[in-house]
């Protein structure tokens, strides 16, 4: 093979993402974009550009402005054997389609014992730091990962959008796709144009170490990279990206925690019954002898998430994380 | 049995101040006296002049994104001008700051708002407006609700109106605040500006009904529609549906047809799927020009006025941008402070500190010895 085909194109989560639809949308024809400025304008963020130009205005549909009604016809869709992929605009706007996700969507498939299924993809912008206005910055994640029936994913890198994208489209179940809109823009890395999945519920190992485990997902993978730059030289952190919030990867967390005795849980979303207390209880159960310190949570205080002027001051930037994991060796 | 019609149906549209600035005599009998006139349109060439100082703060970095009004100022201050002030409610959505301004929302509070802060929607005591609605769509229902309470309570003389686009008649809860007004008979204007995009979706691609007006006959509420950059068409029907409202006649719908002369909003580029043809079309049906011409055909308006009002706009807003960004930054704190009328502890616990974190918080609770060193 000549050295030029190992060169792989760097890109962004952006330009990941619209990739994986593009080639997704070539290689199964059942596969339908829809939701509001997807198609000529390509998305508020530009994720669907060129989607509508190169697969139709029937494959790519601009829709009125009505987040249940994308979802439902979505799961319509999905149940006929259409592969949908709707995208709503923001998160903060799941609130009108969540009846149909919740109580149509991720029950489907149980009510029926099997009969009828809803295979479906929802992409959603998630997360803060872009001095977006109110509404728009939010995390719902838990509250999804705590509605039976829905997979929820939330990949932090291109290389894993583009896997873990293919992966749940291809998925018979309904999967809730979350993009931290902070990282699609900020830096580029190299993504394969061939066809790759990443497995759905498979946490990933960022960076090994021994002495305490930090667990993220989203954006704040990045901020704890940034915290782990503050500490000493001779700590060594084990950095998980859990990468799907349901199904939890426990496994690779409990081994992780068992090797370090200690754990950090850092999330964007209110401390309260965030995904945190969940992935908490269950280092309790599986490694409580292990552990040398009460596992520790930064996260979102249990506020709204402010509008922009105090973002900053609510999201668990690097300092409150370094604190963390700080506090929690010196137990 | 014969096949027999069971309802007919016809939508109205009105226009009294052409765009060439004619007025039609008739219909303006008894709406607005000229010294009026002059007065929403100084209200409008203000808003307008705050709209483009806006978008010079938000290009250089002094704010945030920002929804401009620019083209739809007559929808707002002839409506503003039929309700009163004080006593109605004003349930808005974005794009309709004039009408705010009208009933007394002093014009930095929209700067703060848009600044990324939330005192920008404190609004001064007696000002009776909600915060405008970022889920598009939904806050309808909070009229209706608002106007229900003045029903239960036999308020006289209150009404309350909603301001809402074109594309947030797509969503359910609009459909849902339509029947709940309609079948209570609450007093209320539901007031559409239909500015014919909802960011890159144009109003036929949003729904297939020729008009939005006739959406309304579906639940029973009168309904018509007007030339939105006509401040006689939009004060006329404005006023008619709160007479109707407070004599109990309940909810009126009014389609204003008017036009998104800018982008959607300073982070959106409307050349990415707008023809500029259809803009420049629009630019002549402005209702600042039209307003102007009419002024002038009656004597009341000059060029030496014109200059007058242009600078005094433009001290009001530099103003208004001084007051706004003069206003001592927020403190962390203030995301707390509000959140409920009394705190829980855990609130109260994560503002003293600062922290989320068990350990952080609360040393010995952990059982940890509270040594500074330690960490
Ligand atoms: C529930 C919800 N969905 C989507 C959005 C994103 N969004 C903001 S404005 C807008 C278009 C609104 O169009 P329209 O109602 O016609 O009002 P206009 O902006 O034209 O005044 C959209 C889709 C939102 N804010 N809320
Ligand atoms: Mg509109």
């Amino acid at each position: 093979m000549p050295l030029w085909m190992h060169i792989m194109p760097e890109l962004t989560l952006v330009q990941a993402i619209n990739q994986a639809l593009d080639q997704e949308m070539e290689r199964d024809e059942r596969v339908v974009i829809l939701g509001e400025d997807v198609g000529h304008n390509g998305g508020v963020f530009r994720v669907t550009e060129g989607l509508h130009a190169k697969h139709g205005g029937d494959r790519v549909v601009d829709t009125p402005l009505d987040e249940s009604g994308i979802m439902g016809t979505a799961i319509g869709l999905a149940i006929a054997g259409m592969r949908p992929v709707p995208e709503i605009q923001f998160e903060g706007f799941l609130g009108p389609a969540y009846d149909q996700l919740v109580n149509h969507g991720g029950r489907m498939r149980t009510r029926t014992r099997g009969a009828v299924t809803v295979p479906l993809t929802v992409r959603v912008p998630v997360g803060g730091g872009i001095h977006a206005p109110e509404c728009h910055s939010d995390s719902p994640e838990a509250i999804y990962t705590h509605s039976p029936g829905i997979k929820v994913v939330m990949p932090s890198t291109p290389y894993d959008a583009k896997g873990l994208l293919l992966a749940s489209i291809r998925d018979p179940d309904p999967v809730l796709f979350f993009e931290p809109k902070r990282v699609y823009r900020s830096f580029k890395e190299e993504v394969p144009e061939d066809d790759y999945t990443v497995e759905i519920g498979t946490a990933k190992v960022v960076s090994e170490g021994d002495d305490i485990t930090v667990v993220t997902w989203g954006a704040p993978v990045f901020q704890c990279l940034n915290a782990m730059d503050e500490l000493p030289e001779d700590v060594s952190v084990e950095l998980i990206d859990l990468r799907t919030c349901w199904p939890i990867d426990v496994d690779t967390i409990a081994e992780s925690v068992e090797k370090t005795g200690r754990c950090v849980i850092v999330h964007e979303a209110p401390l309260t019954a965030g995904l945190g207390a969940e992935i908490s209880s269950l280092i309790q159960e599986r490694c409580f002898l292990h552990l040398q310190a009460p596992v520790q949570r930064v996260a979102g205080f249990d506020t709204i998430m402010p509008y922009y002027k105090l973002e900053m001051d609510y999201l668990p930037e690097a300092p409150r994380i370094q604190k963390g994991i700080e506090e929690c060796l010196a137990y | 049995m014969p096949i027999r019609t069971v309802y007919e149906a016809k939508i109205e549209h009105m226009q009294i101040l052409d765009e060439d600035g004619n007025l039609d005599k008739k219909l303006a009998k008894g709406t607005l006296t000229d010294n009026q006139v002059i007065h929403l349109y100084e209200q409008m060439r203000i808003c307008r002049e705050l709209d483009e100082v806006a978008f010079k703060l938000q290009r250089s970095g002094r704010m945030g994104t920002y929804p401009q009004n620019k083209g739809q100022e007559a929808n707002a201050v002839g409506s503003a001008l039929a309700m009163k002030k004080g006593t109605d409610w004003i349930v808005p959505a974005y794009r309709e700051n004039a009408a705010l301004f009208m009933h007394g929302l002093p014009m930095h509070y929209v700067l703060v708002y848009w600044m990324g802060d939330e005192r920008g929607s404190k609004m001064p005591d007696g000002v009776n407006i909600t915060p405008l609605s970022v889920p598009i769509g939904t806050h309808m229902l909070h009229a209706t609700g608002i106007a229900w309470a003045h029903k239960i309570r036999k308020d006289k003389d209150a009404a309350v109106i909603t301001y809402f686009g074109d594309g947030a008649t797509s969503e359910g809860d609009f459909h849902g605040a339509m029947n709940f007004a309609a079948t209570q008979q609450v007093p209320l204007v539901f007031y559409c500006q239909n500015n014919q995009w909802a960011i890159s979706v144009p109003r036929e691609r949003q729904m297939k009904s020729e008009t939005v007006a006739q959406k309304a006959l579906a639940y029973g509420i009168p309904t018509m529609q007007v030339d939105g950059n006509d401040i006689f068409a939009v004060y006329k029907a404005t006023k008619e549906a709160r007479a109707r409202a407070v004599k109990g006649g309940g909810p009126t719908f009014i389609e204003g047809v008017t036009y998104r002369l800018g982008d959607h909003t300073t982070a959106d580029d409307a050349r990415r799927y707008r023809d500029p043809k259809e803009v420049e079309a629009w630019v002549a049906k402005d209702p600042l020009i039209r307003t102007r011409l009419y002024l002038e055909s009656v004597g009341k308006w000059d060029d030496k006025k014109q200059k007058t009002l242009e600078e005094q706009a433009k001290k009001i807003t530099a103003e208004v941008v001084r007051t706004a960004e003069e206003i001592e930054a927020p403190h962390a704190s203030d995301m707390f402070d509000s959140m409920y009328a009394e705190l829980p502890p855990q609130l109260i616990k994560q503002r003293e500190t600062m922290r989320t974190s068990s350990i952080g918080q609360n040393p010995e609770q952990a059982g940890l010895k509270a040594s500074p060193e330690r960490v």
